[in-house]
């Protein structure tokens, strides 16, 4: 069980962004649980790809070591974060026309002010 | 609180898969079987002559996926730009 | 939002020479080392923020034309495409400058080296398109999210309220 433990950190990030979306009440707050979500599955496909004693998948710095890690989850890691970046930039961008239409960001605020 | 308590019902039931998933997931540190990576790390500086195989990944052997990245990006952009126009105050 | 005090002026326009210069580096050495086209694009346009914080936004916005980085993402945008296109003979998004001699297509040797700098064929050549594309759109966003605070304040009504003089 303990050799599993960066599996159980995904977990504990994920299950804190999912409270994040899930009760609270600022839409600030609740941009960041999303963050934390998209945190969580980059760090799970980094843990999958992980070989003990391996080096990075760069054979400039590697050194003489035989084993690398595995450079596929690496990649899509990459991929996800530059889509992650996108769209946490469009959703500030939304909250900050939403702040400035409703006045508030509470989102029992919005709800109640809708129309 | 009736909604609260179906929100703690999913949250354990997705638990409980995260658990299940834990349970059956290889041992850290020790991925069982990776041909596709090893082919990669064996053949990329010949092939590709790069010597940073995660960008050989990301450019070349899957560049379609890449393209999409930028596309994806390319969007997000304009519609930044679209949502703080100038022309929006007056409306 | 106003400028700093000159101090700290002074010492960001030293400094956003470093920033612009290690980010072309990660770009132009992204098939060397960890890093590529999307991670030194995002450090260059921190440059911009780093400036936008320093000296206020509206001696930044005279000097950072919104236009000029459009067509700087168009372009690497283009230029990526392009240079998946060329392959089309064989696969799309072939690497057909890769060990042909020449400018970028210098072979490496096998195993663990040091590193030729022109090598890699195509993979350089879109590490530098994509810089070019992440510096312009990561540019436009942080200009143009400015931009929406400014629109906000006027709306408010609120006048400029700094921290500093």
């Amino acid at each position: 069980m303990t050799g599993n433990a960066p599996f159980l950190v995904v977990g504990i990030i994920f299950f804190l962004g999912l409270y994040a979306i899930l009760f609270e009440r600022n839409l600030i707050k609740i941009a960041i649980g999303i963050s934390l979500l998209e945190a969580s599955a980059n760090l799970l496909l980094i843990v999958l790809g992980y070989r003990s004693g391996g080096s990075i998948p760069v054979f400039t710095l590697a050194g003489e070591v035989k084993t690398m890690v595995l450079p596929t989850p690496q990649a899509l890691t990459l991929t996800a974060i530059v889509i992650g970046l996108a769209t946490s930039a469009l959703l500030l961008s939304l909250i900050m026309l939403l702040y400035r239409h409703y006045g508030t960001l509470d989102v029992r605020e919005i709800r109640r002010l809708r129309g | 609180m009736k909604k609260r308590a179906l929100f703690m019902l999913a949250i354990l039931v997705v638990a409980g898969t995260f658990w299940g998933a834990l349970d059956r997931i290889h041992l850290f540190g020790d991925p069982v079987r990776a041909p596709m990576d090893d082919y990669y790390l064996n053949n990329a500086q010949q092939e590709r002559s790069v010597n940073n195989v995660v960008t050989a990944i990301v450019f070349d052997y899957r560049g379609f996926d890449t393209l999409g990245e930028a596309a994806v990006l390319f969007t997000a952009v304009c519609s930044v730009l679209a949502l703080f126009r100038k022309g929006r105050e007056g409306q | 939002m106003n400028p700093l005090s000159v101090v700290v002026r002074t010492i960001c326009d030293v400094f956003a020479w470093f920033m612009g210069i290690f980010g072309v580096y990660i770009i132009i050495h992204g098939h060397l080392t960890p890093g590529g086209g999307f991670q030194g694009g995002a450090v260059v346009a921190t440059m911009i923020a780093f400036l936008l914080v320093s000296h206020g936004g509206k001696k930044l916005l005279a000097f950072a034309r919104p236009g000029f980085y459009s067509a700087l993402e168009t372009t690497g945008l283009l230029l990526f495409i392009c240079a998946g296109f060329f392959g089309i003979t064989t696969t799309l998004f072939y690497n057909f400058l890769a060990g042909q001699g020449g400018l970028f297509g210098s072979a490496v040797p096998i195993g663990p080296n040091s590193g030729i700098i022109n090598s890699a064929g195509t993979i350089s050549l879109m590490n530098m398109a994509v810089g070019l594309e992440v510096i312009g759109g990561l540019s436009l966003i942080i200009i143009y999210m400015f931009k929406g605070i400014r629109l906000f304040e006027n709306a408010e009504g609120s006048g400029e309220t700094g921290h500093d003089r």
